[in-house]
This record gives structure tokens, sequence and C-alpha cells, in this order.
């Protein structure tokens, strides 16, 4: 059944290209054809008739070609994961460099020839930046930074190693005669080698993030791809002017330069980024005006990071990585909520679509007969030599690291670090540039780079799983975001701090607490908006979430029994309640929002069990701190079994609490505090906010709607409520940004509470509506 | 390393405390002058007006707890032993220490970790934290915008969270459970105290 639909896509994708590449091949004659047909019409232009339709082809033909490539790509992505049996084996990647190998073939027959390639250009410049800036905007700081001193350590040490390594080994081997004739030196095998050691973010996330290791062991190897890339260019130009030069020019000189030029690239690249990442951080405080387009600027701040890098040979990915990195947090403080969201999401489509394409591609260039030149003897000694050195390398150095670690690092994450070097398009992009002049046998270098980038990510990535299954390698365990885990993090964070002073030695919490002052009294001074700063408070942030996550069950459970009179059309502010006053009032008098507890409790409680669902809306709506970091997915894993619990304990509670509540309009600033919460007698509704945008609950942002007015009968018969137990689910002060109802109700809840006329227009339409209402 | 058998001289059984815990000879010694440094008046014991000389300590949100945890039930000097013990609740944890049938579990055991951050809660001691408690230990760490309101929600869902035996307050086995998934060994553990 799943069949069908895929056949039919793929019968899209094959006569979309078809049409492609006969338009391509006749545009391509044609535009010669035309070009010559223009110059000689040119000079005798006549037009016999108006034409009404004109075949433009040559005008529109790149921008044409692209659209239809990502158009495609796209397409293979969507065949990809219909098939949900082979996906749960086969990773992703693989699938799509195959997809992108059956489209290769198509091209060939129709044009005999590669005309789609991915050119270092497009991929360096195009595709790349955005998947580095995702990651870099997504990156666990936290873990990032406590891990860094490891992950330079491998990043640099481990580049070099395996560059070294791997190419010393190859000249050896050719030396023996290993390879046949080869028009190739040492430098050139040393190029090779720099080439190809590094590991290679694009591939890493797209294996790891299906496999979901341990935190730590994934930092390790996601970090280290990411910040080899200072190693890599270095060496890569490095023995690149070297090859130019000639063996003769090198001596100590040149070699000093070549590590200096490591410090300033590494270096340089990564301090560009910080200054776009405080470029961006200082725009975004003053962009609340035009919110709209504020979350544009993370895009072209750092996507100018990437070529400013580039423009001064420095290392672009680096740039761009710290750029997401050190802007994620005040960039995240200072938008508005809105725009937070928008950057989430249209980051994760462009990081992820390029991520596509680049498999695609990968696929797609390798069918051409040019570039292919096979050495058996080449391919498969690199292939040796990299994963022997690999291991080695990984092993070594983390021995080595773990003498000073406080949990060492076990051999079976090193196994699966080791075994998780995987290469990538970054490899390929870089032999893709090579001088042929200089370089004879860059074929021979793109063929084996194809291959060893084929073999880490279709076979390595194939077995990775059953590997990590089978060495039982601590996986990530979802989190549940626990108030007293927090606060006890907390705490244990402030005793080990007030330890280390007793103690008197300068440990690893000192750094961090030097840090944390600095940043707070300066930084966040200097780059976060004033409002944002106040409310950055870690715990109360958790507590707010909590809330959040509690108030949709709410609904949620409300609707699905049914019981819940919201109706929201469209723009959403009619709620037909004449309907529901006459029809159902026995219904109704028990399903204002507040009631749905009563409701549920009165049925059973066990039968919650097999409805809830909530969790389904939760991922829908909430903003969620990113605990996986997974390209595609973007949500925690709540077990069910603990939010129900709570679910259940809360509603019980909600119910005692009810059965003792006060009646009656005199504490009505308590009243209007819940009433923000929970609208009384189901009339002050949720439904009559405009502009809700989707994610709150609607009545989290009902203004201060009914402050002076008595109760319903309805509500007379029923406040759920006290005071207290309120709360529970306090005043949400977080989103001072987005609307002002929560200022407007906490002001209007301060002073005289009996006697209040707030005199908002839509204030009165409510009251209006209310009254008519009025039972 | 001729000053650290002098100044494990001075220090009475010190094989012994090496023993209970699991310090190294050499961390002893340096324990111990750091115990002398801190010891300005050369009383022999530490007070609490010694602790509070600690600048950096001043600055830490529940520094009074902490320095509470070092002199309980109320005596007012702390011997070196006394501070070596509490100290060593930091260590890391050996795994590789072989485990003695019937003997007590190392200081810084996982247990005994837990333990230490129960008592910091738990000011008197009658073996739960009740919501009071819990209240002025996250009035202490919360910073000042935090109104009362939402401090006491926040210490009722915690409260909730963790609560089994609905008592409104969290006994040690509670607590205990609603933390077996962090990593308390990582979490509560100094590593130049290993």
């Amino acid at each position: 059944m799943v069949l069908l639909p895929r056949l039919s896509l793929l019968l899209t994708i094959l006569s979309v290209f078809g049409t492609l590449c006969r338009a391509n091949s006749s545009g391509s004659s044609s535009s010669t054809a035309t070009e010559s047909e223009t110059a000689t019409t040119n000079t005798s232009t006549t037009l016999t008739t108006l034409p009404i339709v004109t075949w433009k082809w040559h005008h529109i033909e790149t921008p044409y070609l692209v659209a239809l490539w990502v158009l495609v790509c796209w397409l293979c992505k969507l065949v990809v994961q219909l098939n949900t049996r082979l996906k749960s084996f086969f990773p992703e990647s693989g699938l799509l460099i195959i997809c992108g190998f059956i489209l290769g073939g198509i091209v060939w027959g129709a044009d005999k020839a590669q005309t789609f390639k991915l050119t270092p250009r497009n991929f360096f410049y195009f595709l790349l930046p955005q998947i580095i800036l995702d990651t870099g905007y997504f990156m666990p700081n936290k873990l990032f930074f406590s891990n860094l001193g490891a992950i330079l350590v491998h990043a640099v040490i481990g580049t070099v190693w395996n560059a070294g390594a791997v190419g010393v080994s190859l000249w050896g081997c050719w030396l023996g005669g290993a390879m046949g004739d080869l028009n190739i030196g040492l430098l050139q095998f040393l190029l090779f080698g720099s080439l190809l050691a590094a590991v290679d973010p694009v591939a890493v996330i797209a294996v790891f993030e299906e496999v979901h290791v341990n935190e730590v062991l994934f930092i390790w190897v996601f970090g280290e791809s990411l910040l080899n890339d200072g190693v890599t260019v270095v060496l890569y130009n490095v023995f690149d002017a070297f090859v130019s030069l000639g063996g003769e020019k090198i001596n100590a000189g040149e070699i000093i330069k070549g590590i200096v030029s490591f410090f300033v690239v590494s270096f340089g690249g990564s301090a560009i980024g910080v200054i776009f990442a405080i470029i961006i951080s200082l725009l975004t405080k003053y962009t609340g005006k035009v919110q709209i387009i504020e979350a544009g600027f993370i895009f072209v701040l750092g996507y100018l990071s990437y070529l400013t890098a580039e423009m001064l040979s420095l290392s672009a990915i680096l740039s761009v990585t710290f750029c997401g990195v050190c802007c994620q947090k005040y960039v995240n403080a200072n938008m508005d909520e809105k725009s937070v969201t928008a950057v989430r999401y249209a980051m994760k489509v462009f990081a992820n679509g390029s991520e596509t394409m680049i498999f695609v591609f990968l696929g797609v260039t390798a069918i051409d007969s040019v570039i292919w030149v096979w050495n058996t003897g080449f391919i498969c000694l690199t292939i040796l030599f990299a994963i022997i050195y690999r291991f080695i390398g990984v092993f070594t150095l983390t021995w080595f690291l773990n003498q000073y670690r406080l949990v060492p690092i076990e051999v079976i994450d090193q196994l699966v670090m080791s075994y998780g070097g995987l290469r990538g398009a970054v490899a390929y992009g870089l032999a893709a540039s090579l001088d042929e002049t200089r370089i004879p046998e860059k074929n021979l270098i793109i063929s084996t780079t194809l291959i060893v980038v084929y073999f880490t990510v279709v076979i390595q990535g194939l077995t990775m799983k059953p590997i990590v299954k089978w060495l039982k390698v601590k996986r990530v365990e979802p989190t549940d975001l626990k108030l007293i885990e927090k606060v006890n993090n907390r705490a244990c964070e402030h005793v080990l701090a007030a330890m280390e002073d007793i103690a008197g030695r300068i440990g690893d919490n000192w750094w961090t607490r030097g840090w944390k002052r600095f940043e707070d009294t300066y930084i966040t001074w200097f780059l976060m908006k004033p409002e944002a700063r106040k409310n950055r408070d870690y715990l109360f942030s958790i507590f707010h979430k909590l809330n959040m996550e509690d108030a949709v069950n709410y609904v949620t459970e409300g609707e699905k029994r049914g019981s819940l009179g919201f109706l929201r059309s469209g723009e959403g502010t009619n709620v037909d309640f004449e309907k529901k006053h006459g029809m159902e009032f026995s219904g109704v008098i028990r399903n204002p929002v507040p009631s749905v507890s009563l409701d549920i409790h009165e049925q059973d409680m066990k039968s919650m069990s097999e409805d809830f669902n909530a969790h389904h809306l939760l991922q829908q709506n909430l903003y969620r701190s990113r605990k996986n970091y997974s390209r595609s997915d973007f949500t925690i894993n709540q077990s069910e079994d603990e939010v129900q619990e709570i679910f259940q304990r809360t509603m019980r509670n909600r119910l005692e609490s009810f059965k003792s509540a006060k009646m009656g309009v005199t504490p009505v600033k308590k009243i209007t505090n819940f009433m923000l919460l929970f609208s009384v007698g189901g009339i002050e509704n949720p439904a009559f906010m405009p502009e809700m945008d989707t994610p709150p609950p609607p009545w989290l942002t009902e203004a201060e709607t009914n402050t002076g007015v008595a109760p319903s009968q309805r509500a007379q018969r029923q406040l759920p409520w006290s005071p207290t137990n309120l709360r529970r689910l306090a005043p949400l002060r977080l989103s001072n940004r987005s609307t002002d109802s929560f200022v407007m109700a906490d002001v209007a809840a301060a002073p005289d509470s009996s006697d209040e006329s707030p005199k908002e227009p839509s204030e009165e339409e409510r009251d209006g509506q209310r009254d008519g209402t009025h039972m | 390393m001729g000053s650290t058998s002098s100044t494990l001289s001075k220090i009475p059984n010190a094989e012994e405390l090496s023993q209970e815990t699991g310090f190294t000879s050499a961390h002893l010694a340096r324990l111990f002058e750091r115990f002398e440094a801190l010891d300005k008046d050369k009383k022999g014991y530490l007070s609490p007006q010694d602790f509070e000389a600690i600048k950096e300590l001043a600055l830490n949100p529940i520094c009074d707890r902490i320095i509470g945890a070092f002199f309980s039930s109320g005596q007012e000097m702390l011997d070196f032993s006394s501070f070596v013990r509490i100290l060593a609740h930091f260590r890391p944890i050996d795994n590789n220490r072989p485990k003695e049938p019937n003997s007590p579990d190392p200081i810084n055991s996982r247990i005994n970790k837990l333990k230490f951050a129960f008592q910091l809660y738990d000011q008197d001691k009658d073996g739960k934290i009740s919501r009071n408690e819990l209240l002025q230990v996250l009035r202490a760490m919360l910073e000042k915008q935090v109104t009362e309101e939402q401090l006491e929600s926040i210490a009722d869902r915690t409260i909730q969270e963790a609560d089994l035996d609905r008592d409104d307050a969290i006994s040690f086995e509670e607590f205990r459970k609603s933390l077996e998934k962090v990593n308390i060994d990582h979490k509560m553990s100094i590593r130049f105290l290993r």
C-alpha cells in the first residue's frame, strides 16, 4: 500500500526530470541557437504578428533549474521517508545518496555528460553555511563549553595526527609500489591526507541523530567535527601552497609560517564569529519595533559572518559556529517569542533542506565517467588507514584526557567515537576544488574521496545503530522537566562552589562562576534588553514551562471530553453561546473552563489514561528547550505517565480546594488573578480574545476583563478555584513582550479591586456581550 | 614532600582518618594546612566566624546553610576530623574500591551524598523537608524579582512532584527517589578531592 504513493512520486520525479533534461539540452542547444538567431533577427527584426505567448526559457533558465533541483531533492527526501521499514535500519543519508545515483543516472542518460554536479562553489557558499549556522544556534552551550578542552584536543591534535599519518602511510605504500604508477609525491599525499582527515559535521549529525547516544559522547564527536575545520583549512592551504612552491622551497621558515597560520586562521575565524554575534545581539536589542523581520537578521548576519571569514581566508565554519553559539542566548532573550519560534523553524527548514540536497548531489556527482579513476590499491589502503588511524588517535587522546576527568570516558564510548568519525561532503568539496594543473592525479583523489565518503556514510551509518545497541552504549534518557531536579541541581552548584571556597582550591566551578559573574554584570547589560534581563531566572522559567503544559493539558482533556465550549473559527472570536446555553445548559454549567477539572473528576479518573494524548498538543505548541540535538526533530520525549500523574494530582488538589472555596464577589482581586487563567462562567471566554497566536492557551492571555463584575448565577454556583490554589498557575510574567495583558492584570489586581472598570474598548465590547448573554 | 610528613604528624589519627574518608595522606596534609590557614586565631578548631571570613563564601546564596552543615547540632567548634569528614562527601565515587561486606558505606557514596544534600534543606532535622523549609531555600536561590506568590507556587509544585505519600513534605526516601535519574556523583563531586 505504501508502494503506490511511492511509485507515483518516483514517476513524477522522473517525468519532471525528463522534461528538465530535455529542456536543458534543448535549452542549451537552443540558447546557442537563439543567440545566433537573435543575432540575425536583431538585424532583421521582422515580427509579423503580435506573439501572444512566447517561450522564454533562456530568460529563466538558471532560477528555474535551481528551483527544480531543490524541489527534486526534497521530493527524494519525501520518498525516502515514506518507506519506513527501510528507513529504520538504513540511514537516511545513505538512501538520499542512492536517490542521487538514480537521478544522476537519468541525467547521464539524457545528456551523456554530467551537467549537474556538486560544484565546490555552490556547496561552500550556498549549501553549507546554513547547516553550520543551525548547529551553532542550537548548540547546547553548557555542555559544549564544559567539554571544550577535550573537544579542542581531539579536533586539533586528532586531525593533525590523522592527516599526517594517512598521508605518510600512503606515501610509504606508494613508494613500496602498492599503487602502481602515479604521478604524485609526498606533499600531494599529505594534501590528500589533510582533506580526508576531517570528520564532517553534516554526516555526523545525519547519522548520530538517528542513534541518540549519551550527551558527552555526542558533544565530543560533534564538537570535534565543527572545530576541526580550523585545522583542515590550514592544513589544506598550507599543503596546497607547498605543492605549488615545490618541495625544495620548504624550509623551517615556511613551516613556522604554517603553524602561525593555524593560530591566525582558527582564532581569527572564531573572533569574526564572536564579532558578528555581538552585532546580532545588539541589533535585536533595538528591533522591538520591527518584529516582523527581526528574525531575518540572524540569517543575514550569520551568512555574512561566513562570507567575511571566507573573504579573509580564515576559517568560515568556525566563524559561523561561534556566531551561532554566542548569540543564541541574547537573541532568544531579546526577541519576541514569535520571532524566536520563527527563527527556530526557518533555521531547521534551511538546514535540513540543504543537508538533503548535499546528499542527493553527492550521489548525482558520482555518475560521471570523467572523474572516475579506479586504483584499487589506493582506495583500499586509504580506507584502511583512515579507519585505523582514527581508532588509534581517539583511543590515545582519550586515555590522556581521562587522567584529568571527573568521570572517565569508557572504552565503549571511545569505540563509538572512533567509529563515528565520518567523512562527508566537506572532504569532497575540498577535493573538487583542487587545481589539476598542480595536482595531476586530481581525478584519482576525487574518486577516492567519494568512495571514502560513501563508505563512511552508508556502511558506517548503516552499522552504527546495531553496534550502539550491541555494545550497550549509554543512550540519552528522556529527561522530564522536573522542578525538584532543577532545584537540587542549582543547590548542588552552590554547594560545590562553597566547598571549593572552603577547601581553598580553584576547581572547575571557579571558572564557571567567574565567567557567570562577569557575564551577568557586563555582557548582559550590554547585549540584552532591560526587560529581558529581569526575567531570566532559570528556575522560574522552568516553572513557567510546567504551568503552560498543565494549562494546555486541561484544555485538551476538556475538549476531548466534549465539555469545553471553545469554538474558534477563522479569526476566531465568535462563540456560539446561545446554542450552547440553550441546548446543553447542564453541560455548560459544568463546563466553563475552570471546571474542566470538575467534569473530569466526576468522571472516572482512570479513564483518563486512555484518552490522554495531550503531549501531542504540547509538542506542537510549547516552546521547549532543546533536549535532543537532532536536526529534524524538535521535541522532548515527555513520558506520558509523568505528565498524567502530575495532571491527576493537580486536578484532585484543585477539586479539593474548590470545595472549600468561597463564593462571591469579595476577593475580586483573587478572582482577577484566576480569571486570567480560567474564565469564570464560561462567558468571558478565551475565544473572545482577538489576535491570539496559537501557542499559549487562550485563557492565559485573557485580560483584565472581569474585574468588577459580579459572577453570574452560573459562576456563583461554581467558583472552582480558591485563591490559594491559583498560585500554582501564577500569573505569568515572562511574556511581558507579547501581550500586555499580564502587566495590566497585575496592575489591575493591585489597587482597589472591587471597583474597576477598565476602559479598553475591547473590554467594553466584551462587557456588552457578556451582559447580553448573562443569565 | 618533607612538609607532608611533618604536617601529617600534627594530625591526630591521620591513618584512621585516611581510612575512613578515603583521602590520601597528601590530601590530608593539604587540607590540614588549609584548616590551619582558616583558623586565624590558632585556636585549634574552627568557629562559624572563621567560615564567614572567607570572602567568596559570603557571596554564596546558601552559605549559612552550608556553614550550618559543618556545625551540626549547634556546637561551635569544628575540629579537623569533622572538617575532613564533611569534605569527604565530595570525593568522586571510587568504583574500584573493593566492597567489604558488612562495612558501612564510604562517606562519599551516593546515599551519603544525597543525605548531605537533604540535610541542607532540612534545617530542623525532622527527617522531612517541609514546605516552609523549601520556601526558604528557594527564596535564597531565586533572584529577587520573583514574587512571594510565585515562590509559593514553585514550592508547592516542587513538593507535589516529589511527594508521594501526600503529607505535604518530602521525606528522604521521596527525595532520593525523585533524584534517581540524576547523576549525583557528577553533581556532587569536586575533582581535586579525588
